[in-house]
């Protein structure tokens, strides 16, 4: 039996803040889940996923997160109670239907799952997702640890299901990512199937409709604000005339800070687990109650403007600090240190910041940056690409996942990305106005997410690119979920259909399509080539699966290089592919067997031929 | 009970969430209140991966510079690059058999001289504990128990409020049941290693 499916009420468990919310939702009766996977909510949908292989929760990995959201709002519209899952950028994509599905609401609870990446551990941006509360009208619930987080599923479900909407809950990287004891309760019933009500007068948005439905959302904030000054997760602690307002993890490093610097009776903290509405009469009135206030809350100043306006509002004049030079940062995320240094100062209270050792003569150490495994196919890729295109002035727009980390030396295959899905549609525009040769890439799971619709554009508007799509088989990046083109014979599940990629070009109309196998260098230089030099759209599969995941399903036949005496030392092999596998012993290089594949990509490319399988050798 | 934060730091693929989470049921086993930290998303790309772990009566789930009591490196340059989160009476345990990240193979860096690597953390913290914890894991019988030769010598420094025992219960619940004898023999190897 799945772990977070125990029944034993009341036992302690170490639990991943991801799986925690897991088990919370399956506590609270959680029946349909749908996601697109994204650091660092990923382990959540995974749990949920197996926890569907035995049992009856639905769970799907939708297309993207807009679908997602669509499928999870249809359930919640038929009264099962449902869950969309994705990272916060995630939202942005969903966006559209997040929006206009405030206005709409539902039948069954819905809590959509936002995790944020302050300090961008793995994401393109830090936006502060708390404006999505705000700008869509749904009440929104932030929990400061594990064990919250897992309760905290269960509250939403039910503001959802008082309010009928859809509630957001915002969890951070260091929620998501941390690990505590979490005390197991009961799991409720499932009910999984539902009844669609038709009421076309409130549930579909033409204007006529959507005015009125305007209306009851401003109402229903009026009753989410209600339920937010009454609510457990918004509550004070400690005494006095100093006053702290914080939430999410930062509550964490307040209520440290303040035992550290033994202020419990002149401080007290305000935390805000609620929030969105946010409870503006209970913020007056902790503001009457203090002489100044300082507000500790990671990202942007979404608190600090509103309370801000609660106190001019109030007519009070104390002062109001958060995001300041020398004081809170927007930036990245906040630790205990710089909090406590933080609260020391601005309350006046003596305090020594850590001495940090002195690192003056401390040689550099190498950096340590991530790097394609050993072996990986999208290495094989771009040395083939790259060696097409020599003497072509190229572009090389990118899109997110393992293939990422192309742009660092020595392939340096990357030059601009901005989403999911982006190389497709930033193609278009770079092969318009520039004269060089655009060349992207993208890889399957993402081509399925959002690349779809750029390739539509370009064979219609007649662009003039080379599209690389890395079909690995898996969405490795996350942690090798399936998408749409992947077997599902794999996962030893039926009920699945295959969508070829190959078909899917061709059907949109591109006329140059080439499959290659990248660990064949030759032959897929040659292919590439002639991809290359086509006029108009011309798109490359590249097909080989992530070896990670291969090794993941036994299906690697690990058989290893190595280097023999041929070797005159020039080093191609090192500095053109950075293969992990390989090591520097004293001024020769070796491949650890260990780490080596056998791909085979650097035994073609040594122009020795030194490179050599360690089978021949015995 | 007093707050006891410790860092641990090692190289994707090093065994170290597994540490960590033998860790973290240990202190559950032995009632000690635990919070712990991880970045993990590139762990299996050969990036850095690090884990806070506090235990005792504090909420943060994170460690600031200069403020961990104990530093465990399974890599010795990581173990030298993670120096600012210790303070001057940090303990530091580190393995002393190097991984050169990649970029030192392409020539874009140099790795740090051993010795000279053990003299800086010496000179900068209570006291350093370097131990050969691949020799060690490899004379247990699995060269992969690096992780558990550390956690011994981790354990028989005394500063974490639990026994070498609630670990050792961690582990049979934490640990694949084939690799069990090897990866005790390895705690205990590291645990007298430690001992000196
Ligand atoms: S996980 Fe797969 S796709 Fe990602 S770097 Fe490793 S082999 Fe390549």
């Amino acid at each position: 039996m799945h772990k977070l499916l125990k029944q034993d009420i009341g036992e302690k468990m170490m639990l991943l803040g991801n799986e925690a919310i897991a088990r919370g939702a399956i506590e609270a009766g959680l029946a349909f889940a749908a996601t697109y996977p994204g650091t660092p909510s990923s382990e959540l949908s995974l749990n949920l996923f197996q926890i569907s292989q035995e049992s009856d929760l639905y769970f799907e990995y939708s297309t993207n997160e807009k679908v997602a959201l669509e499928v999870a709002a249809a359930a919640a519209n038929s009264g099962v109670r449902s869950m969309a899952i994705m990272k916060h950028v995630g939202v942005n994509v969903a966006a559209d239907a997040l929006m206009t599905l405030a206005y709409v609401g539902v039948t069954g609870g819905m809590v959509v799952l936002s995790a944020d990446d302050p300090f961008m551990f793995s994401s393109q941006n830090e936006q502060d997702n708390r404006y999505y509360a705000k700008l869509s009208g749904l009440p929104m619930m932030e929990p400061s640890s594990v064990e919250e987080a897992k309760e905290m599923v269960a509250k939403a479900f039910e503001v959802s299901e008082a309010l009928n909407e859809p509630v957001i809950l915002r969890t951070t990287t260091r929620i998501n990512h941390s690990t505590a004891p979490v005390t197991l309760g009961e799991i409720k019933p499932r009910v999984t199937q539902g009844i669609f009500e038709k009421d076309p007068f409130s549930k579909v948005t033409v204007p006529a409709v959507s005015r009125n439905l305007h209306v009851k959302l401003l109402e229903n904030i009026d009753k989410a604000k209600a339920l937010a000054e009454k609510s457990e997760y918004n509550f004070i602690e400690g005494t006095g005339s100093g006053g702290i307002i914080c939430n999410g993890v930062s509550y964490n490093y307040v209520a440290d800070a303040v035992k550290d610097l033994n202020a419990a009776k002149n401080i007290k903290i305000l935390r805000i687990g609620f929030s969105y509405p946010l409870p503006e009469q209970m913020i007056k009135n902790f503001l009457k109650d203090c002489d100044q206030v300082l507000i500790v809350e990671e990202g942007e100043p979404y608190m600090e403007e509103a309370v801000k306006a609660f106190a001019q509002e109030a007519g009070l004049m104390l002062p109001i600090n958060g995001k300041k030079k020398d004081l809170f940062s927007r930036l990245y995320e906040y630790n205990p240190g710089i909090v406590r240094q933080n609260i020391a100062t601005y309350f006046g209270i003596d305090s020594t910041p850590a001495a940090i050792p002195d690192m003056s003569d401390v040689p550099d150490v190498p950096m340590r940056p991530p790097n394609l495994c050993a072996g990986c196919s999208h290495r094989a890729t771009f040395y083939a690409v790259k060696k097409a295109a020599e003497g072509l002035d190229t572009i090389y727009p990118t899109d997110i996942g393992c293939y990422t980390l192309g742009f660092l030396p020595p392939l340096s295959m990357a030059d601009f990305l901005i989403c999911m899905g982006s190389s497709v549609g930033t193609s278009c525009g770079f092969s318009k106005v520039n004269t060089n040769k655009v060349v992207s890439f993208i890889g399957d799971s993402t081509f399925f997410h959002s690349g779809i619709p750029g390739l539509v554009n370009a064979v219609f508007n007649n662009h003039n690119f080379t599209l690389v799509i890395l079909d690995n088989g898996t969405t490795a990046m996350t942690g090798h979920q399936p998408h749409p083109g992947v077997n599902m014979d794999d996962f030893n599940l039926k009920d699945y259909k295959q969508v070829s990629i190959e078909k899917l070009v061709r059907a949109i109309g591109v006329e140059h399509v080439t499959l290659v196998k990248p660990y064949k260098v030759k032959k897929s230089i040659q292919a590439i080539k002639e991809a290359l030099e086509y006029q108009g759209v011309s798109v490359i599969i590249s097909e080989e699966m992530c070896t990670l995941y291969a090794k993941g399903l036994k299906r690697l036949k690990q058989r290893p290089f190595y280097i023999s005496d041929k070797c005159t030392n020039h080093r191609e092999c090192v500095n053109e592919l950075a293969c992990p596998a390989f090591f520097i012993e004293g001024t020769k290089v070796n491949i650890d067997a260990d780490q080596c594949v056998g791909c085979a990509i650097c035994a073609q490319i040594c122009p020795e031929n030194a490179i050599l399988p360690v089978k021949a050798k015995a | 009970m007093d707050t006891k934060r410790l860092i641990i730091v090692a190289v994707g693929g090093q065994g170290n969430l597994l540490a960590s989470s033998v860790l973290g049921e240990a202190a559950l086993v032995a009632g000690v209140p635990v919070r712990m930290s991880e970045i993990h998303g590139m762990a299996q790309r050969g990036g850095v991966v690090e884990s806070a772990i506090v235990f005792g009566e504090a909420k943060s789930t994170i460690i600031a510079d200069g403020e961990a009591d104990v530093l465990l490196g399974f890599e010795p340059s990581e173990t030298l690059r993670a120096l600012n989160k210790c303070h001057a009476g940090t303990v530091v345990i580190t393995n002393t058999a190097p991984l050169p990240p990649f970029t030192v193979a392409i020539g874009k860096g140099v790795y740090p001289d051993l010795d000279q690597l053990q003299d800086l953390i010496q000179s900068k913290t209570e006291r350093l504990i370097a131990l050969d914890a691949v020799a060690l894991a490899k004379e247990a019988g699995n060269v992969l128990a690096v992780n558990m030769v550390l956690l011994g010598s981790l354990i028989q420094i005394g500063i974490l409020p639990f026994s070498a025992d609630d670990v050792k219960t961690a582990m049979q619940n934490k640990t694949k049941k084939a690799f069990l004898a090897s990866n005790l023999k390895a705690f205990d190897l590291g645990y007298q290693a430690a001992a000196g």
